[in-house]
């Protein structure tokens, strides 16, 4: 245990002044600030519209999710599982850092949770800037109304949901980092598995959810029951699932593999 | 309790089918620093490693201080540091932030990485990315990390790899002084001969994973007798005559002949022997191999 939070306290040290990490930081600053920006220039055009807030919100924040889960997301994990691997790869540091009176275990939950983490660090400030935004729109421009609905609920769902849907990328991404050092396999696999995901979700492909890849584009079409709220979409569906025993499966071979690597 | 601080009993490795480690009985003894030498490719690297439990050795064949490595892992490794190959450093971060992160996973006082720092004369770059470093302050930079958990035994993999003559001479004041007054152990690899026999204790000679000799550095010295080197105008004759003499010739080539070196009188009659039958002597002495030379023999053997 102490030695699985000194390993993640390492993780984090010499990690933070990578592109991974600040990248969880700077991709929903960007976005969302993007995003707000063109809602704020275009004001005019979407007061118009008469927007009631639901439909304000849903347009607003979907500009967001629509961009980030379908690409952004999967290849910004992809990448995050690269990098914390390659860290050690890059400078052939696994030897040193199994020479060091830490468990080997400690040392591989250490690593693959801080890939959690940053994922759940960058989709908490995704969700967290985007009602932020929202409401310092409100207080730009009166005449929106944000007000009228809280959106709270709704987006913790949904991020909550897309948080769920990603570990199974990350998974099999992180499992594929572990086991070559370069550049191209890894990320030549993920985009090829993203392509098909996002193919095999729109065609509507029955089993498309049994893909990793397709989990996230899955998981944000939500189908309102009538009479139902919005909000009361189910959070755990099948695609969930799958995700999530994608990244049991492969949480537990990636230490096998890594616990019978020897280290030449 | 074990008066060795590693010994591996008939270890053998084997990367596929080729055996890397052959029956290795190495006995490193506590306080010393041993010298483990093999030119490259003898198993050097590959023997660090399993002591090192990086590569998996079979069952009760290595004892790091009377501890089989497989069932005591953590707490071996906690009394080693290490150095293998190429010190591997994380080259986005400054050489001190190296260190301040092997404090982290060791869970020592972050105020040893100054003076680690100072101790391998890295102050003034301290704040320097480690990847912008010369070869030698990264090899200065692993030296500390080594050290920096003040480990009671140090493996230390071609330590002096790079390094300036100076370098060389401070590593090795500073393995003298780890050894005499702090009582650590030092294996020390490298395939320089002369390298290793200004600081080594001990010696353990490897080729082709068989380790072809082990012992003190005197024991070493002993096995290269001195020998009489001679140079004359006839190469021939005087191969038949110091034969007819009763007098065994080691070796011989273009110019000189080699036999074994017994007293200074008997150099003398040689010379006389020679002379009497008609060949003109242009050198006699006495040569005592040198380690490098003894290396070489004692590698090119298997």
């Amino acid at each position: 245990m102490r030695s699985s939070f000194i390993s993640l306290q390492s993780e984090f040290y010499k990690s933070r002044k990578t592109l991974a990490f600040w990248a969880a930081i700077i991709l929903p600053i960007l976005i969302c600030g993007l995003i707000a920006f063109g809602f704020y220039s275009n004001s005019d055009k979407l007061l118009k519209l008469n927007y009631p807030g639901l439909a304000l919100w849903g347009n607003y924040s979907g500009a967001t999710l629509n961009v980030m889960g379908m690409l952004i997301l999967p290849f910004y994990v992809m990448f995050m599982a690269f990098s914390v691997n390659n860290i050690e790869h890059k400078n052939d540091t696994w030897k040193t850092l199994f020479a060091q009176p830490l468990n080997k275990f400690s040392i591989y939950t250490a690593k693959y949770l801080y890939a959690v983490l940053l994922l759940l660090i960058c989709l908490f400030l995704f969700a967290f800037l985007t009602i932020t935004f929202g409401y310092l729109l409100q207080i730009l421009v009166p005449k929106f109304t944000f007000n009228d609905y809280n959106p709270i609920l709704l987006l913790t769902k949904f991020y909550s949901k897309l948080f769920l849907a990603s570990l199974g990328i990350l998974s099999v991404q992180f499992v594929f980092s572990l086991i070559w050092s370069d550049f191209l396999k890894p990320m030549g696999i993920g985009f090829v598995g993203i392509i098909a995901g996002i193919i095999t979700a729109n065609v509507g492909w029955k089993y498309a959810f049994l893909i990793p890849y397709s989990d996230p584009t899955l998981a944000l079409r939500v189908t309102r029951v009538k009479g139902a709220k919005l909000e009361d979409f189910p959070v755990f569906t099948q695609e969930i699932w799958v995700s999530l025993a994608f990244a049991l499966a492969m949480f537990i071979i990636g230490y096998f593999i890594l616990a019978k690597r020897n280290i030449k | 309790m074990s008066n060795f601080a590693i010994e591996t009993v008939g270890l053998t490795y084997n990367f596929g089918n080729q055996t890397v480690v052959k029956d290795l009985c190495l006995q490193v003894p506590k306080g010393s620093i041993y010298g483990f030498l093999g030119p490259n490719g003898a198993g050097k690297t590959t023997t660090i490693k399993i002591l090192l439990n990086l590569l998996q050795s079979p069952a009760d064949r290595v004892f790091i201080f009377g501890k089989e490595i497989n069932n005591n892992r953590i707490a071996s490794l906690k009394r080693m540091g290490s150095l293998v190959e190429q010190p591997a450093i994380y080259a986005h971060l400054t050489g001190k932030e190296n260190l301040v992160n092997r404090c982290i996973l060791l869970g020592i006082k972050k105020s040893k990485c100054a003076e680690m720092l100072s101790l391998v004369g890295l102050t003034d770059a301290a704040n320097k990315k480690a990847g912008k470093y010369s070869l030698g302050m990264k090899q200065r930079l692993g030296i500390a990390l080594a050290l920096i958990s003040d480990p009671e035994l140090l493996l230390l993999d071609e330590p002096t790899n790079g390094l300036d003559p100076n370098g060389i001479i401070e590593i090795r004041n500073l393995m003298i002084d780890l050894t005499t007054k702090h009582g650590k152990t030092i294996l020390v690899s490298s395939h320089l001969l002369a390298e290793i026999e200004r600081t080594a204790s001990h010696v353990g000679i490897i080729n082709k994973g068989e380790l072809l000799f082990q012992g003190t550095i005197s024991e070493l010295h002993d096995l290269s007798k001195p020998s009489v080197k001679i140079e004359t105008n006839n190469q021939e004759k005087t191969m038949t005559v110091l034969t007819n003499a009763g007098i065994d010739i080691l070796q011989s080539d273009a110019q000189t002949i080699s036999v074994v070196f017994k007293t200074k009188e008997e150099m003398g009659s040689m010379n006389a022997l020679l002379v009497q039958n008609g060949i003109s002597v242009f050198s006699i002495g006495k040569e005592r191999k040198d380690l490098e030379n003894l290396f070489l023999d004692i590698t090119s053997k298997n």
